[in-house]
């Protein structure tokens, strides 16, 4: 199995109104990109330009956030996930194939392929310096993150919670309705730091998190260490394959849909031999994506 | 980075980039204080060994030895190429980069374009292949050239022809010179209409620019520096008023109008040339600004506007100068884009500018402006962090904006006036390839463009609405 994870920055409009980047044909480039590259690959890890500049203005303290600061904040989600992790419980060998356990883990139907990385904690060294963590403390915010579909620690909404009963939705749901609640496929959590054994993942075995395909054993995975990451002296990642992107993605296709109503810009790439029945197969592919989270 | 390569055809052609050569000499030489030839450089000029015989000279790296500009100079009279010959400019201009005639075209289109085009085909061939030859990315090619005359308005646009046949993938932009009411060419009209034809097939890009504009923004740069009331000093090397020490004295109004334009060409091209946190390619332009192959002619605007005077004015607030920027005073064509309809905008800036004063300008300027439903965040910015010489910071604007369609309307106008009483007309029909038809269709082409402004202006008013997306079965 070859396995291409592609880590992909989504720009939103927001994101691009506070860092100033503009660049007018980016939903279409978005949506040819992000079409094609479901196609080739066996999953994406998608970030969200805008979740990242808040964090870094928000969390970080940062006053004029820089192109390096952004990228320091993508660096440490993607180390979080992907520095060494031991392969069992007890065990004190490391996971050997941290990619190919992602895809079992996270993946287990094709059509669901879109990941995202949130981490906890967040912050600048001098907060750093005041703060402690417990295990019960951080893993209580991250998995309230997911299931508000929080991009960072601050500005949960606390008030979203688990539906009572995890009937299978009849009919779509239309987007027009308000997604308060995240929906999940699979997650796997990564701690790293001191007295990971003794962290309590009750929370994110609950069966009304995820799906009824998978049983919350199969859907949730967890890989653990002791050693700390980036100054953190506990830090935990939560790797999710969930309803995290239907919004935004849905965003970016209708504006590059009105676009395209319009024919604006088609000919510039027609003329280095980009279809139209390209675009129109991106569109529909993503619109695929986005009813399939949709229902889930 | 990539290299361009400059065209200059005509008499006024040749002026502003004589104006053009200048400004950037006094760019670089201002940046690279330690006379190394780097990639900045290499946009615009080759690094050359005279002592080499022939084609050799070229050096890649390392230090200044002599500098010319990629460019090839074109112009059916002699008088301006030899005067740019003679000047302290000579040395940057390579002797086989030229084309020149005697007679020129007698403000004749036909003229330049069917006469001297297949004339000097080969030639034209000849210099702009070695041009491209010098360069090992050529991105673009920029003409310079008058609309109303024969040379440039007829060569010029011959040229545009050759070019697309020869090197399909390097970009097309013409900056081209309209001529206003009060032209003293008769026969302006004629040429410009033909000229047009050929734009609208041929360009990647065109920056229209009238000299009434010019000149309106020349007479309000004077007001400024003469009214005392700012306390604004004259820089002692400045362009507008004469002085020793540069390379063009003022004899006529025409330098400080050609001034104007050659800044707008070396801001359009500053983010290519050096670096910056926010570079735009001169692809991108075409790129975000031209949403229809038609529809690619973008109204240009410079401020603040003592950066094209060389005076020092203490700095008015920065927001001042994005203000600035959509007020119909400050175009380079008579057009009012804040009381028209934006397909796009892009936003050029210079120096020491913070992403977040960009942000918070368009902001603040965003509900004045009107885009189009399906571009209502069309915006395109670029931030170079080299200001021009002297200066903080500029910015250049550029927007495919209905508001040309005046310019194209009046121009119609006196074209038809001239046409209707058949004045002139045997000029050009006595020239072998010319007839009537020529004129028709090149009439029919701008009522074509006209016809596209138009409806595009007809959505104006109307609500944006999102279109109904694809329905996906469950």
């Amino acid at each position: 199995m070859e396995i291409w994870p592609a880590f992909m920055l989504l720009s939103k409009t927001r994101f691009r109104k506070q860092l100033g980047i503009w660049i007018i044909v980016q939903n279409y480039n978005s949506i040819l990109t992000l079409s094609h590259l479901y196609r080739s690959s066996d999953a994406l890890l998608v970030h969200e330009n805008d979740a990242v500049h808040k964090i870094c203005a928000k969390l970080m303290n940062i006053k004029q956030i820089s192109f390096s600061d952004i990228n320091q904040v993508l660096a440490h989600q993607l180390g979080s996930v992907f520095q060494p992790t031991y392969s069992a419980e007890g065990s004190f060998h490391y996971r050997r194939n941290p990619l190919g356990d992602l895809m079992e883990n996270l993946v287990p139907h094709p059509e669901f392929k879109m990941l995202g990385v949130r981490n906890i904690p967040q912050m600048s060294e001098n907060s750093l310096a005041y703060s402690t963590f417990t295990w019960a403390g951080l893993l209580k915010h991250l998995r309230q993150m997911l299931i508000s579909n929080a991009k960072m620690e601050e500005g949960i909404d606390w008030q979203v919670r688990p539906p009572v009963s995890r009937l299978p939705t009849l009919g779509k749901m239309s987007l027009n309705k308000e997604l308060h609640f995240n929906t999940s496929i699979a997650n796997l959590l990564i701690l790293r730091g001191k007295d990971v054994h003794s962290a309590d993942l009750g929370g994110f075995k609950d069966p009304a998190l995820y799906t009824s395909w998978l049983e919350p054993v199969n859907a949730f995975n967890v890989w653990k260490t002791q050693r700390s990451f980036n100054k953190y002296e506990k830090s935990a990642a939560l790797v999710t394959n969930s309803q995290f992107l239907v919004k935004p993605l849905d965003k970016i296709v209708g504006k590059a849909w009105n676009m395209f109503a319009s024919k604006a810009y088609v000919h510039q790439y027609t003329k280095f031999g980009i279809e139209e029945e390209d675009f129109l197969d991106s569109f529909t592919l993503l619109e695929q994506v986005v009813a399939s989270y949709c229902n889930l | 980075m990539t290299q361009s390569v400059i065209v200059q055809v005509g008499q006024c052609g040749n002026q502003i980039g004589c104006c053009f050569w200048d400004l950037a000499l006094r760019e670089h030489a201002a940046v690279n204080q330690k006379g190394i030839y780097d990639e900045a450089l290499s946009s615009f000029f080759r690094n050359v060994d005279t002592r080499v015989v022939g084609d050799g000279g070229s050096i890649s790296k390392g230090k200044i030895c002599s500098l010319k500009a990629r460019a090839v100079l074109i112009d059916m009279e002699e008088g301006v190429v030899n005067e740019i010959l003679q000047g302290p400019l000579r040395d940057v201009f390579d002797s086989k980069q030229l084309i020149t005639d005697i007679s020129g075209s007698g403000n004749n289109w036909a003229v330049g374009h069917k006469v001297f085009g297949s004339r000097y085909q080969e030639q034209i061939l000849e210099k702009l292949r070695k041009s491209a030859e010098h360069c090992d990315s050529l991105q673009c090619f920029f003409i310079i050239h008058s609309m109303g005359g024969g040379t440039g308005s007829g060569l010029g646009t011959y040229l545009l022809k050759v070019l697309e046949d020869e090197f399909p993938e390097v970009y097309r932009f013409v900056t081209s010179i309209y001529p206003s009411g009060e032209d003293d060419v008769i026969t302006s009209p004629y040429n410009s209409i033909l000229a047009m034809k050929e734009l609208n097939e041929h360009a990647d890009c065109v920056l229209p620019i009238d000299n009434q504009s010019l000149f309106d923004i020349i007479s309000k740069i004077d007001l400024m520096v003469n009214s005392g009331k700012l306390g604004t000093t004259i820089k002692p090397k400045s362009l507008v008023t004469s002085s020793a020490g540069t390379f063009k004295k003022r004899q006529k109004p025409f330098d400080a109008m050609n001034n104007i334009v050659a800044n707008l060409l070396l801001n359009l091209t500053s983010s290519a040339r050096f670096e910056g946190s926010l570079n735009m390619d001169l692809n991108e332009i075409s790129m975000n600004l031209v949403p229809f192959p038609q529809l690619h002619y973008l109204v240009s605007s410079l401020t603040p506007l003592y950066t094209l005077a060389d005076v020092n004015i203490p700095p008015r607030r920065l927001d001042q100068m994005f203000s600035d920027a959509f007020s119909k005073d400050h175009q380079l064509i008579r057009a009012d884009p804040k009381h028209s309809l934006y397909l796009a905008c892009a936003l050029m800036v210079r120096g020491n500018v913070q992403i977040s004063d960009l942000r918070r300008n368009i902001e603040r300027l965003k509900p004045s402006l009107q885009f189009v439903s399906w571009n209502q965040e069309g915006w395109k910015t670029s931030l170079c962090s080299v200001p021009p010489v002297g200066h903080s910071h500029s910015l250049l604007a550029l927007a495919n904006n209905t508001c040309v369609k005046p310019t194209f309307m009046e121009l119609r106008e006196r074209f038809m006036r001239l046409y209707k009483k058949k004045a002139h007309l045997h000029h050009y029909l006595q020239i072998e390839g010319m007839e009537e038809s020529c004129f028709t269709e090149a009439e029919s082409s701008l009522s074509a463009l006209i016809q596209e402004y138009n409806q595009l202006d007809a959505t104006k008013s109307m609500p944006v609405e999102d279109l109904p997306r694809l329905s996906i079965a469950v």
